[in-house]
């Protein structure tokens, strides 16, 4: 029997995962294990057969290639098959550690959550008291990956310092910046680790009840949820006695309805609630009163899915990697013109250009790299001579960009930087919770002002304006939307002036 | 109230009980009522806000947030493309306005309804897109042609 393993990630189903699987488990002798991705999105549908010499991995893979694939004939071609899938450089050289599971394992085994680590953080945690776990994830550096960047434990002993009939611990699995993936891909190809970072941040402030809320764009990370949240209750990971140990910890999934701003903390909330996203002014901060006014952890899926990690080994291990004040681990995110696309984690620090053209290669179209943009639709653009910058928090900060999530979008050189800027202005446009006037207001200007200076009107005039626009929104909005939408087009426009520099129609230049 | 009103008031009311015990329970029915019966219609809000004790302006208020919620009925097939982005840096927001004119112009089955949005976290593997709910990745103008045949019939 050969044990044949394909995953059930959504990008490999959107390339046809499902169609390859079916085939392979109609073969006769073939067992077909589906998991999540490794990441190797570029080699997508990526099969992987299990050798002696490990999980050999065969990229690309459609129907019609499996009778060819299972009688050996995809072996000598290189660009088909990647020998052992671990030691393939792509691979090899990152350091997964909030995805060390998310393609290895059967997402839906909590047998086999448990056999490759998943658990030990938990029942570490539940041997020490609250506020040694909180200490351990004050140790360990971890900060939100959400994109705030806020240092976890300092959130969570702010929680457990909060008195209340009730606290909540919140997941955030809204995730709508184009360029960014790896909370789906770590919900649908590890959803137990976030059901073990929640339970421990339950018991590490004293919180008895959770929510994860995922965007509805991402139904199958909702299923693969539902599905981990059942089961965790079933083997006694969740509800009134966790492990035999007294605690008490509920976990619901919640699905959002399509409004970017609920990725926004306080927004989030507010739909959790039942209400429109609309964003909250602050004080007060989530962690004193968040849902329904009771103190409430909320963290980014990536946060709460490296916590067991931090527990089972320690916050010193996970401290010693990274650099400066950006430690661990990041889960980089490939994406938009590139050769190869997907998942790099490694610690702080790698430059951008390592990012671009070491693990994306480049362009999928081949020409030159013109633009990327870091962190989001939120997040500024830079050139490549930019490409020296390292990713970590504060040296992006002072780049005038930002990491955001960690997504990285990737333009050749056909790419038209003022269009682009106009398009942050669109989207600030639609996506506006519409509760404060600079976002609201400011960006429907934007896109205005951004049409007369595409179109050649008085280039410079509407700049000047567009430059008020900018500040009035950064200095004025209630939250990131509205504060941060101007540096997409600040940096658009500092670092690409040639594209804003529009000839009137029917001038001669 | 017509039998057919009255059948989906029924319905709705249903629907609705089974959330009136979760704590926010406003968008897991909404949710639910979407599911069932495909949209929501003006006359399911008194009853949703009769069962959860919100008031009608309340239920109101979140189904015009949010771009899921629609108050008519959906398309006979529907096609929505990512203009956010990552897919545009691989020719998303081209091969969107081409659609829909193809659409428009009934090229893609007739009631075939093309929408925009803003990321379906496949941004490795642009341009996206779903087709009656289903994602699809490296998407171009003959994937759409092949995966709408069915539609033309």
């Amino acid at each position: 029997m050969t044990t044949v393993f394909v995953p059930r990630d959504a990008a490999a189903l959107s390339v046809g995962a499902d169609d390859v699987a079916a085939v392979l488990e109609a073969a006769p002798g073939v067992s077909v294990v589906r998991t999540g991705s490794r990441g190797l999105l570029w080699a997508e549908p990526l099969v992987e057969v299990a050798t002696d010499r490990g999980r050999v991995g065969y990229a690309n893979v459609t129907a019609a290639d499996v009778p060819a694939l299972l009688a050996g004939g995809l072996d000598d071609l290189p660009e088909r098959c990647l020998g052992p899938v671990e030691e393939h450089p792509w691979l090899r050289d990152q350091r997964r550690v909030t995805f060390a599971r998310v393609g290895v394992v059967d997402p839906r085994s909590v047998d086999d959550y448990a056999a490759h680590g998943g658990w030990a953080g938990l029942r570490r945690a539940l041997s020490l008291s609250p506020e040694q776990v909180v200490a351990e994830v004050v140790d360990s550096g971890l900060r939100g990956r959400g994109g705030a960047g806020f240092p976890t434990g300092l959130k969570w002993r702010t929680v457990l310092a909060g008195e209340a009939d009730q606290k909540f611990v919140c997941c955030n699995l809204d995730e709508g910046d184009s360029g960014t993936f790896a909370d789906r891909m770590l919900a649908e190809g590890d959803p137990f680790s976030l059901v073990e970072g929640m339970v421990i941040a339950g018991y590490a402030v004293g919180a008895t009840e959770g929510y994860v809320y995922v965007r509805s764009e991402y139904p199958h990370a909702v299923a693969a949820l539902r599905r981990a949240v059942e089961s965790a209750y079933t083997h006694g990971f969740l509800g009134e006695d966790v492990l035999g140990s007294g605690v008490r910890f509920d976990l619901h999934v919640r699905v959002g309805a399509g409004a970017y701003i609920c990725g926004e903390e306080s927004s989030m909330l507010e739909s959790l609630e039942g209400r429109r996203g609309e964003v909250r002014a602050r004080p007060p901060i989530p962690a004193v009163a968040g849902l329904f006014g009771r103190p409430t952890v909320v963290n980014n899926a990536l946060t709460l899915g490296t916590v067991p990690m931090v527990l089972a080994d320690g916050g010193a291990a996970y401290a010693a990697l990274g650099t400066g004040r950006s430690r661990g681990t990041q889960v980089f995110q490939l994406a938009g013109n590139v050769r190869r696309g997907g998942i790099v984690e490694l610690p702080f620090g790698v430059t951008i250009g390592d990012l671009v053209e070491g693990y994306a290669g480049g362009t999928r179209t081949g020409r030159p790299v013109r633009a990327v943009q870091v962190g989001g639709p939120l997040g500024g653009y830079l050139p490549p001579g930019r490409f020296d910058l390292p990713m970590d928090y504060e040296a992006l900060a002072e780049a005038d960009a930002m990491l955001g999530h960690g997504g990285v979008v990737v333009w050749d050189d056909s790419a038209d930087l003022a269009r682009l800027a106009r398009f942050a202005m669109e989207f600030c446009a639609v996506e506006s919770c519409g509760k404060c006037t600079p976002c609201r207001v400011g960006s429907v200007r934007g896109v205005e002002t951004l049409d007369r200076v595409l179109a050649g009107e008085d280039v410079s005039r509407n700049l000047g304006l567009l430059e008020d626009l900018c500040e009035v929104m950064s200095k004025g909005s209630l939250c990131a939307m509205g504060q941060l939408t101007p540096m997409p087009v600040r940096t658009a426009l500092r670092h690409f002036p040639e594209d804003f520099d529009r000839t009137p129609e029917g001038a001669d230049r | 109230m017509s039998d057919t009103a009255h059948d989906r008031a029924a319905l709705v009311r249903t629907l609705a009980e089974q959330h009136r015990h979760e704590r926010g329970p406003l968008l897991p029915a909404l949710h639910e009522v979407m599911e069932e019966l495909g949209h929501l219609d003006r006359s399911d809000f008194p009853v949703l806000a009769d069962v959860l004790h919100l008031s009608v302006a309340e239920v109101h208020g979140a189904v015009s947030f949010y771009h899921d919620f629609r108050t008519a009925p959906p398309p006979s097939h529907e096609i929505r493309l990512c203009r956010a982005e990552a897919c545009q840096a691989v020719g998303g927001q081209e091969l969107y306005d081409g659609t829909r004119s193809r659409a428009a112009a009934g090229e893609l089955g007739e009631g075939t309804e093309v929408a925009e949005v803003f990321c379906l976290g496949n941004c490795a593997l642009g341009p996206s897109g779903t087709l009656d709910g289903t994602l699809h990745g490296r998407l171009d103008g003959a994937r759409i042609d092949a995966l709408t045949r069915e539609w033309r019939r």
